[in-house]
């Protein structure tokens, strides 16, 4: 019987199905943070229990570690002390970890696919919603709650109710500029938050092919946003080449082995979707949000929307809210829009892709004088040791942005880095909501070329037109 | 976990769509190696006037006094009225533990997000999809009459008003039969240890590379 991507890897993780249609599903990953695990690891303390399978999980603290004065280590105690629960905990049961002072250390949804640490056909988790970054290997990667950590940690096993799976169909070429981040929001502004919501999401389509691994990430990481279980792209070439050689992946034999399993992880011709979704990848222009939801989202040459045009009463009070949270009103150009920060980083935009084309937009410019702070955060020690490499940190610090050491930083503020009530942001992060990057904050979502750009002109503009600005 | 059977109680009406897991409990809590004690900063940004930090005193923070949690007549709530897509964002369990914590122990909504939908299951909360025509009425029925009360039966799969109205709603039995029983999941999916070991066995012989 033809079956879905989703569908291959799933039948190849049921432990047991029961009656009521629950599954048991075998899970191969567990990546750990500081943040959703001490809790899980106190449960298993409580209980006396141990981790099932200790090489399945790998743990890296990135949410609480500073990006600045790194000499001084942790300052703030209540941040230290979860950083400190990790450590121990992960000594105590035998669980990998990259820690603080090790280069491999960073973002946990950067390091994983960099480490090798997911594979195609893959069941990964982690107690972090942008668990979803890594369906872009083909793997079924769910973000799970602290219980389910400790689920998965004492029996390597979900209970899961099999969704629905979607395809989004992207076809034709993505116009120059167009980057993983756009494609995302804008399969976000067309389907909505919730659009999603009880569906596995396969992205497929030869502008979903065309993109590189790490656009691909971008894109799957973003699917959360979506309201989806996950998002997954099928195994090809780009796929097959993204995984050689990393340090933990297969050699030898066991390479071969698996590289011709991976090569089966398609949708069959003749699959059958519960819902397809066809959209034009020329119809795509760079985008940026304008409220305080993803799907509040728009291209840059267009404006605010209009009160009027909203669908219903609620969606209207959603826009009365987020313009009023904003210090935006309707029918505003997005170009028109000045910014006061810029944040390059979070497990979205984190890669050494997104910091070559922010790289290349900032060459030879100068940030803004209305721009108060322009950061770049790498998503892991290899990133940023890559990125030094090829010069990029110069290119940055000489226009005058700020070059970071790794970690999620503003994209949530739970460290120092964050928004002052009221300061007005271009992210590259994935969340737009109230608060995110700090109480009173305003966030706008855009890609790490549209973000540069707004620093260097102080305001949002069409990085399609770079040239002609610079 | 604390069973969930039936519940007659409070209700407060959160009138707005797309509440994410951020506004229920902001990131400076997160810091917590606990589970308990988020209660007092649930909707912190939205309930008090001034920026709440972790494990500090609530009771002389200035309030907003036209947020729905402030204001006398919801006082005591354990049951809570919200739109479409509540829980949205990030999947940090603090959202329920916080909810919880409050005392509120039953959400009725359109629609939830996914993974806020299943961390309610684990800490005895019960997550009520409700279709919008009903939503509204019990949105009404809330704001127009103070005191107002619904009665939760889980094994029944009911919501009753006060005047008698019966909603019904969908859950998956297991998820029931756990909330009704209290029952730690991790002790039940270890009675099947040997469906693991035995799946480990097959799967070790199908992909090696998957257990280095």
């Amino acid at each position: 019987m033809a079956e879905t991507l989703f569908e291959k890897v799933w039948n190849q993780h049921v432990v047991n199905e029961t009656d009521d249609g629950s599954v048991l599903l075998y899970i191969d990953r567990q990546l750990v943070h500081e943040v959703t695990s001490p809790q899980a690891f106190e449960g298993l303390r409580i209980a006396g229990r141990k981790p099932w399978r200790t090489s399945a999980s790998v743990a890296t603290p990135d949410h609480n570690v500073p990006t600045t004065g790194l000499e001084h280590g942790i300052t703030d105690p209540v941040a230290r002390t979860q950083v400190e629960a990790l450590d121990s905990n992960c000594e105590e049961f035998g669980i990998t970890e990259f820690k603080m002072d090790d280069i491999r250390q960073g973002i946990v949804h950067v390091v994983g696919p960099e480490q090798g640490l997911v594979l195609p056909g893959m069941t990964v988790v982690c107690g972090d919603s942008h668990t979803s970054t890594h369906g872009a290997l083909a793997a079924i990667a769910v973000g799970i709650g602290t219980s389910e950590v400790e689920h998965v940690l004492a029996t390597q096993t979900l209970i899961q109710q099999k969704p629905k799976v979607m395809r989004i169909n992207v076809e034709g070429d993505l116009p120059a500029g167009i980057t993983g981040k756009d494609v995302a929001l804008f399969i976000i502004g067309k389907i909505g938050t919730a659009g999603g919501t009880g569906y596995a999401i396969e992205f497929a389509g030869s502008a979903i092919r065309a993109l590189s691994m790490e656009g691909r990430m971008s894109l799957c990481n973003m699917t959360i946003e979506a309201g989806a279980r996950c998002g997954m792209v099928a195994v090809d070439d780009v796929t097959i080449d993204y995984v050689k050689g990393r340090p933990y992946a297969p050699v030898g034999e066991a390479w071969n082995q698996a590289e011709a399993a991976w090569r089966t992880l398609q949708s069959d011709d003749d699959a059958v979707f519960d819902k397809e979704v066809h959209l034009n990848a020329a119809d795509i222009v760079p985008q940026v949000t304008w409220g305080t939801s993803p799907e509040m989202v728009v291209s840059i040459v267009d404006n605010t929307p209009n009160l009027a045009d909203a669908r219903d009463e609620v969606q209207r009070e959603g826009w009365t809210r987020a313009f009023e949270y904003m210090g935006l009103k309707e029918n505003t150009p997005m170009q028109e829009i000045s910014v006061d920060k810029v944040f390059i980083g979070s497990c979205t935009n984190a890669r050494i892709e997104d910091f070559r084309a922010a790289a290349a937009i900032a060459k030879g410019h100068k940030v803004a004088d209305n721009i108060k702070l322009a950061m770049v955060v790498p998503g892991s020690g290899l990133v940023k040791a890559q990125a030094e490499s090829e010069g990029l940190d110069k290119i940055f610090t000489d226009a005058g942005f700020e070059w970071r050491a790794p970690g999620c930083s503003m994209c949530l503020a739970m460290n120092a880095d964050r928004l002052d009530a009221g300061e007005r942001c271009a992210s590259t992060s994935n969340r737009n909501f109230e608060g995110r990057q700090g109480a009173g904050g305003r966030t706008h979502l855009v890609s790490p070329a549209m973000a540069a750009a707004a620093a260097i002109k102080g305001h949002f503009v069409d990085v399609r037109n770079w040239k002609e600005n610079a | 976990m604390q069973a969930f059977t039936t519940l007659e109680g409070l209700v407060v009406p959160m009138d707005r769509a797309n509440v994410d897991t951020d506004a229920i409990i902001p990131k400076q809590f997160l810091k917590s190696i606990k589970r308990t004690g988020y209660g007092p900063f649930l909707f912190d940004e939205w309930r008090y006037e001034d920026v709440g930090q972790p494990e500090m005193d609530c009771t002389n923070r200035p309030i907003r006094k036209d947020f729905v949690l402030n204001q006398p007549r919801y006082q005591g709530a354990q049951i809570m009225l919200a739109r479409e897509n509540f829980g949205c964002g990030s999947s940090r369990e603090h959202a329920p533990w916080a909810i919880v914590d409050y005392g509120v122990s039953c959400v009725i909504a359109p629609s939830f997000a996914d993974i806020f939908y299943n961390n309610c299951f684990k800490n005895g909360i019960l997550p009520v999809v409700l279709s919008d025509a009903e939503m509204d009425v019990l949105f009404v029925e809330t704001e127009s009459n103070e005191g107002y009360k619904l009665n939760v039966d889980l094994a029944a799969q009911t919501v009753t008003t006060p005047n008698g109205q019966v909603f019904g709603f969908e859950v998956d039995e297991f998820r029931k039969h756990c909330l009704i029983n209290g029952l730690d999941d991790i002790g039940l999916t270890l009675q099947q240890a040997d469906k693991i070991r035995t799946y480990e066995e097959k799967r070790q012989q199908e992909a090696p590379w998957l257990f280095v």
